[in-house]
This record gives C-alpha cells, structure tokens and sequence, in this order.
C-alpha cells in the first residue's frame, strides 16, 4: 500500500495532528505574503489586466502541485484514493463562484488572502474579514430556504479525467501547458494594459518552463496504477485477511439484508467468469475486477435532500 | 589624547522591533507560486488534505452562534453538523491551519518590514468608502464561498490540483463573475 498520505491522527495524535496544520497553514500564510496578496490593489488589478500576479501565482502553484501529486501517486508512493477531491455540484459551484467574483472585485480580497491582510495590520483587510464572517453566517441561515438547489448536480468525486475520458498523463500535460499559454497571454495583457516592460529572457524562466513540461512528460510516461497493480500492492495484507475470514458478511446477515425492502444489496462477483459459471450465490452479478471503478460510479450514489424546516 | 568611541547600543522599543525592519519588495510572481505549489502538495502528501480558509471561519462564526443559540444550531441542518449537540465546532483541522495562516503571514509580513497599519484603496475614493466596500466585498465573498463549498484556497487551489471536475467549472466562474462587474465598479480601483 502507498505510505503517503500519513495516518496522522493515529501517528501523532489529536493534537498532533492539529501542530501539522498550523504548519501547514503558516507555510500556506508566508507564501501569500512574500507573493504580494495581503494588499487589495495588487490582487483588484488583476481584474483590469494591469498586474496578472493573481493568475501567475494561482496557476503556478496549482500546475506545480498536480505535477508532484500525480507523480507522487504514478510512483506509488501515494494513494489518489485517500485524498481529497473536491465532490462535484455544478451549479451550485457554478453560481457560488460568480457571487464569489463579485465579491473579490469590490472587496478586494479572498478568504485567504484577507487573512494574510489582517496578519500584516491593513485596515481594509480586517474590514473584508469581518464582511466575509458576516457573509458566511448570513449563508448559514438562509441555506434552508434553497437546499435542493445547494444539493443539486451532484456528480461526486468526479475528476477532469472522467469527465474528458482521457488517461491522467495527458490531462496533466495538458494542464501544464494551458497554464503556460495563458503566463505569455497574461505578460502581454501586462504590456498593453500595465505598461509593464517586456520580461526578460532568462535562465531562470526557460527552467522553470522545461522543468514543468518534463515533469507532466514524466507523469504521462508512468503512467497511474490501475486497479490491478493496486490489488497486488495490496494482496499480501488483504488476502491473508480473506483467508482467516477477518473479512465477510455472515450468511445469517446477508440473508436478512436480501429480506429487507429498505435496502438495495447489490452482490458482485469479481472472480473468474470459469468460477462464476461453476457456483455463484443467486442474484450475484459476475463482474471482472478491472469494471470494478466504474461499475461503483454507476452506483445512485446521489445524497438524499436533507429536509431541515417542517 | 585619544578619542574613545563609545559604541553605545541603540535602544529599541518594541515599535522598533516590529515595524523598524527595511521593507523587500516581493518575491517574483512565478517563484511566489512554485512555493505555493510545494506547499499544496506537501499538505495532500502527508495529510490527505489540501489548503482552505472559508471552511476555517465558517467554524468561527458558528462556535459563536453555538454560544449565543445552541437550540437554534441545533435545528438547522448546514449548522447541526459542525456543532450538534455537544461537538465543538472548533475541533477541525482548517480551524488550526487558520490560525497558522495567520501566524504565516504575520511572521513574512514582520520579517520583510510590510507590518503597516494601512488602508490600500484606489486614488479617487475615500478610505471609509474603501472600508464600507471591503466589508461589503467580503460579505458577498463569505456567502458565496460558502454556497460554492470552499473558497479559492479550498476549491479553486485545491480542488484545482487534484483535477476535481467541479473546482475548474468553480475557478472559470470566479474569474468570470470579477471580469464581469470589474468595469462597473472601476472607480473603486482606478
């Protein structure tokens, strides 16, 4: 199994776990303030294409960090299925982003950059803070009143690889190379718009550009485990669990769950299909391991409405 | 004769210390986010979680509530999960890694001599018209966040990096909804 991302609740505790975060945050923190987001003007500009920091930074750190995660998880050294990704509500992410863009243009800030803001004593920066609290807390009391809409288009951990069809390699690369045609668009915007000079050609840029494209030609290369390989990483751990039944629904538990009306008991069998056609356990469906992932996606996995006023 | 030198030390009041460093200008916008990078996958390696700061001051705001109303959190569903009953909305990792955002940025703003007690507005509005708009801004800014299920740490970063579906359509909309009211309320900045 990969080691990474670290059980650091069990390894350090609970308050362990929470020094980490701190860290964490602090790092988080002393970038935003050595990139220039704790003063309103620097991120506004961004919106007049004046000074494409905002862009330079976000993009930069976004394609940098893909690239190490999805090497990290096509080297096995971490697993894509214990981290967190963002489940998908189109619309509503679609709508809470406008208001969100709104709201960047007048105030000046984003949560974050707000916090960095106030951190280094900038008045209008408390004031955003103190603005984003109160927003926040309107949107708790008022979200009863549209929860279906908050709850709608879910699609789960939908990722842009399932939603392009394409291996995890090319979306990366893809990625990778977006962000650098939107750097070149956002140095011109600075020219024409800022009256910025001409960036320099330098060691420095052509580096950082070659460093980035080969690492999203490596993570394409590597390719990603796939189902198979994570099952014989896994193999020695779990089928010993299998073979000393740690592992298994009683039959006395299936039988009862099978005589339930509230509940759906889908059975799967992932053996061989020689074995499937030996002995199955009726209303067994045969399913080959390697449809296992989307066969589970196909699953009604949509979250039934929580209903808080009646 | 001979002159003696005296070296006395230069006394240093706290204000000195705090706000008497040489200000640095900052660092290049592509070096800024590579560390940010570093940073992000850092934090999905060893945790398993990205970065956020919404979700953080949510919990603030709703640890307050639970003083004030606990019944009332107690019947509404979005504030029954964070502070139900007897859990405190406080014990979650964002609420520590705020504070740490906090301290971060407090530590660059104080070691590169950027520690001002300052408003930054643009030339043609008055500084109460820039507080009045920031407390606004971040009103609407903290509603949507919340509506969009994280912010541009949360969603935009985070979710960005990971390649979640939903945070790229999230990120396009943000950008979407500023460039779109940017030039109706260009006096604010220009």
């Amino acid at each position: 199994m990969p080691p990474f991302p670290l059980p650091i609740n069990e390894l350090l505790g609970h308050w362990g776990a929470y020094v980490v975060y701190v860290l964490i945050g602090f790092a988080f923190g002393y970038v935003l303030e050595i990139s220039g987001f704790a003063i309103s003007t620097k991120l506004a500009a961004q919106f007049y294409l004046k000074d494409m920091t905002v862009l330079k930074v976000m993009f930069t750190g976004i394609i940098v960090a893909m690239v190490l995660i999805f090497a990290a998880t096509g080297l096995g050294l971490l697993d894509y299925n214990l981290i967190w990704v963002n489940p998908t509500y189109l619309w509503p992410g679609i709508v809470g982003g406008l208001i969100m863009g709104v709201g960047f243009i007048i105030g000046g800030f984003c949560p974050g950059t707000s916090l960095v803001s106030v951190a280094t004593l900038k008045i209008d920066g408390l004031f955003f803070a103190v603005g984003g609290l109160f927003g926040i807390f309107l949107f708790g009391e008022t979200v009863q009143y549209f929860e279906d809409f908050w709850n709608s288009s879910y699609y789960g951990r939908l990722t842009l690889m399932d939603w392009l069809n394409l291996p995890t390699g090319i979306v990366v690369l893809g990625v990778v190379l977006m962000a650098l045609v939107m750097f070149w668009g956002g140095e011109q915007l600075e020219r024409i718009f800022g009256g910025h000079d001409k960036p320099q050609r330098s060691w420095g840029r052509v580096a950082g550009v070659a460093t980035l494209v080969a690492g999203a030609l490596f993570v394409l290369m590597i390719g990603q485990p796939t189902t198979a390989d994570k099952w014989v990483r896994l193999a020695p751990e779990k089928e010993a669990l299998l073979a000393e039944r740690a592992v298994q629904i009683h039959p006395g538990e299936l039988l009862t769950s099978l005589a339930d009306d509230q509940l759906n008991v889908i059975m799967l069998d992932v053996r061989d299909e020689a074995d499937y056609n030996l002995f199955h356990i009726r209303r067994a469906r045969h399913l080959p391991l390697a449809d296992l992932s989307a066969a589970i996606r196909n699953c009604n996995w949509r979250p039934r409405p929580i209903r808080s006023s009646w | 004769m001979t002159t003696a030198v005296v070296n006395e030390p230069k006394r240093r009041g706290w204000r000195d210390v705090l706000f008497g460093r040489p200000e640095k200008p900052y660092v290049n916008p592509y070096v800024g986010g590579a560390l940010l990078g570093v940073v992000l996958f850092l934090s999905f390696f060893l945790t398993g979680n990205g970065l956020g700061a919404s979700g953080g001051l949510n919990r603030y705001v709703v640890f307050l509530q639970d003083l004030v109303a606990p019944e009332h959190v107690d019947r509404v569903a979005y504030l029954l999960k964070m502070a139900g009953g007897d859990k405190n909305p406080l014990d979650d990792y964002l609420v520590f890694m705020t504070l740490g955002t906090l301290l971060g940025g407090f530590v660059s703003g104080w070691q590169h001599g950027r520690l001002k007690v300052e408003t930054n507005k643009g030339p043609n509005i008055s500084v109460h018209t820039r507080w009045v708009m920031a407390f606004v801004g971040g009103a609407i800014m903290g509603y949507g966040a919340r509506f969009a299920r994280g912010c541009t740490s949360g969603q935009a970063l985070s979710g960005g990096a990971v390649l979640s579906a939903g945070s790229w359509a999230f990120m396009f909309a943000v950008f979407g909804g500023g460039y779109a009211v940017a030039y109706f309320v260009r006096r604010l900045w220009n």
